[in-house]
């Protein structure tokens, strides 16, 4: 762990326990394709590395600038629809991704800048109030405008051929799994993501991000300083939106499909609220924990449900097939939610930091 | 507006505010200005009573939620629950008394629609009182976190509603005397529409009134204004907080039964998207302020209808682009209550 100071941005887990824990879910990351083979851990793999960087994006808003945004699955689907139409009407070439590139992040960032500079004036609560309204808006045109998103049905679309499957490197034969297309395309999403949370980290931890903190703080102390509360709050929300909308062009290269579920649905909102609460606000590290957590439990949980709920059923106990019924997800995710909120504020990195951060 | 003018009467000793009229043009210049767009007169007549009986359900549930915020200054997330919890209560009373509505009687038709409405409002104002003590309480003063658990509320009440109810929509037909239209000239006009604006001006002129006329309504204007002076001249500001959570509630769940009959069916996804409807409206009106609701949910209604008819791509969007063009004009809504 030399170099650890330099890409850290000076700073570190500060606790035993979440060191060793961030090194297991990072060496875990790095070498998934050949830890965990075949199709599901994979997935699930590629799953945490996109969420670990999308909540690391909205910790900068939510735990860094102390605002709140429902509109951040908007920017990340400004992404993921950006890279999926450049794909499906260009054709699976490299510079239909960096077209489709060139287009989203520059809109992403106006939409995110035309947003704060309406909402972020007057305060904070106005703009969770804006962004809900906007980005159910959006939502509906991305499900209507079918002749651009291809509407419910979404695109789906074929990458270019050295990250398609068929593409082998290094047959099963020598490794004991197959190096294909999939593998360098977990690692174009692995490293991508990492690369973002570092970024995210070294701008939380510059001159920037400390007055973010003063303005969550006290924005009133913060302004008599001689620093903008607009200007600040605006570029953290263009930055995020920005991280969002790099990750959820990531997520669509790696599904090779963008729908309203997978890019703009509102319960990824929730996702990425519950990781960084959980996680733990204002950390950046709560954001790796958390989606960690989280999409484990979303993939292997769920399913667990499911089995409670048909034992409940067979059992013939009232009501609790139906609140155990893997749709209801989102109740238990819920109700773990606000609990977390009253009674882990600093979610589970505050809590291994035993509270000295 | 009667609004203003009460409020000057109780203080006439006291120099005049400057009444603020430009606002309460708005809806009617709306109207105006659409019409040499709609081809016949009949058809904007129709668009219109559309257009106002959406919007007075729309203030119905939204002033709930703008009274709130302008007293506790608690931004409740979880109001959207309270309106899709109201419709599930009232199908509740209505469903089993299906023989009475489908009866071609108003009387019978009303012996069931009364009960549901306050069975609906009965319920939804206890809630509400139970979702102000136990989940907002801990966190007043604290948005960050009001925001993240009254939105946490409102998906686990979803969720519950799911859970009970089921994934299906519930078909809630309209009672027989209030189905069909009244014929003027070539407009056709649908009853329940009428009994909407109604009900709509019932509730927004007995909000008024109480708020001007009554003991109670000038401490929650007090209030509004300076919530530490009401409790430092010995009025116990939270028992005024619970009672007008729990009326503000009650209001939802008026709102919820009333748009569940409008649908003529209910489903819990209703809640989420009804509020962000509302939050449009409140947002448009000034947060805070009940006259500035009360515009907000007829300008944005009657655009919505206007732009139905005459461009439907378009009407995805007017709630948008309507909230936009307001705060342009008046950056903190068209009534901005509090120096908050």
């Amino acid at each position: 762990m030399m170099p650890r100071v330099m890409p850290l941005s000076g700073d570190p887990p500060r606790s035993r326990v979440l060191a060793v824990v961030l090194i297991v879910i990072m060496v875990g990351l790095a070498f998934a394709p050949f830890l965990f083979p075949g199709a599901k851990p994979l997935n699930v793999a590629a799953k945490v590395c996109i969420f670990i960087a999308l909540a690391a994006s909205y910790d900068l808003l939510l735990g860094y600038t102390g605002v709140v945004s429902f509109a951040h699955t908007m920017f990340y689907g400004v992404g993921s629809y950006g890279v999926a139409i450049a794909l499906y009407s260009l054709g699976a070439r490299w510079d239909a991704i960096g077209l489709g590139l060139a287009i989203a992040l520059p809109l992403a960032a106006l939409l995110a800048l035309a947003i704060g500079l309406f909402s972020l004036r007057v305060q904070t609560i106005f703009f969770a109030m804006i962004t809900l309204a906007v980005a159910s808006a959006f939502l509906v045109l991305a499900s209507q405008l079918s002749w651009l998103t291809g509407g419910e049905d979404g695109r789906s679309f074929r990458v270019p051929e050295l990250l398609q499957p068929g593409t082998v490197f290094v047959p099963r034969d020598v490794l004991g799994v197959a190096v294909t297309g999939r593998t360098l395309t977990y690692y174009l999403v692995f490293v991508s993501c990492a690369l973002l949370f570092l970024l995210l980290l070294r701008v939380v931890n510059s001159p920037f991000g400390r007055v973010l903190q003063a303005i969550r703080e006290n924005p009133f102390r913060a302004e008599a300083l001689g620093y903008r509360i607009v200007i600040h709050r605006t570029l953290a929300n263009v930055l995020a939106a920005v991280v969002a909308a790099a990750v959820g062009a990531l997520n669509a290269l790696w599904l090779r499909y963008t729908g309203p579920d997978t890019a703009l649905s509102f319960n990824i909102m929730l996702d990425i609220l519950l990781i960084v609460v959980i996680g733990g606000m204002g950390t950046m590290y709560g954001a790796i924990i958390g989606g960690t957590l989280f999409v484990l439990a979303q993939n292997y949980l769920q399913a667990l449900m499911g089995t409670v709920s048909t034992a409940a059923g067979e059992a013939g106990l009232p009501l609790l097939p139906s609140l155990f019924h893997p749709d209801r997800w989102l109740l238990w995710l819920g109700i773990l939610f606000i609990a977390s909120v009253y009674f882990f504020p600093s979610g589970i990195v505050g809590k291994l930091r035993g509270g000295s951060g | 507006m009667s609004a203003q003018d009460s409020a000057t009467d109780a203080s006439a000793a006291l120099p005049k505010a400057r009444r603020d009229f430009l606002p309460l043009l708005l809806p009617v210049a709306l109207g105006l200005a659409a019409l040499p767009f709609i081809p016949s007169s009949s058809t904007w007549v129709t668009l219109t009573i559309a257009g106002l009986a959406m919007g007075m359900m729309i203030f119905i549930m939204a002033s709930g939620l703008t009274l709130i915020f302008g007293l506790m200054d608690v931004l409740n997330f979880g109001h959207g629950a309270f309106i899709a919890i109201g419709a599930y209560l009232a199908t509740l009373v209505l469903l089993p008394l299906g023989g009475w509505m489908q009866a071609d009687s108003i009387w019978l038709n009303l012996a069931a629609v009364v009960p549901a409405v306050i069975v609906a409002m009965a319920g939804t104002a206890v809630l509400g009182l139970a979702f102000e003590r136990v989940v907002i309480a801990p966190v007043y003063g604290q948005h960050l976190k009001q925001i993240l658990i009254t939105m946490g509320g409102m998906i686990v009440a979803e969720q519950i509603l799911y859970a009970l109810f089921g994934p299906q929509q519930i078909p809630l037909p309209l009672p027989t005397s209030l189905r069909g239209s009244f014929q003027i000239g070539e407009a056709a006009i649908e009853k329940y529409r009428v009994v909407c604006v109604v009900a709509g001006l019932v509730v927004f002129l007995s909000m008024l009134a109480i708020l001007n006329r009554t003991r109670i309504g000038l401490l929650i204007r007090a209030g509004v204004e300076n919530t530490e002076m009401v409790e430092a001249l010995g009025y116990r500001i939270t028992r005024l907080f619970v009672g007008v959570f729990m009326a503000g509630s009650a209001l939802a769940g008026l709102g919820g039964v009333m748009w569940g009959l409008y649908r003529e069916q209910v489903n819990a996804a209703m809640g989420g998207e009804l509020l962000v409807l509302v939050f449009i409206v409140v947002i448009i009106g000034g947060l805070g302020s009940v006259t500035g609701c009360f515009i907000g949910a007829l300008l944005v209604a009657l655009a919505t209808n206007y732009a139905g008819f005459l461009v439907p791509k378009l009407a995805l969007v007017t709630d948008i682009a309507l909230m936009v063009a307001v705060l342009l004009w008046r950056p903190r809504g068209l009534y901005p209550v509090t120096s908050r």
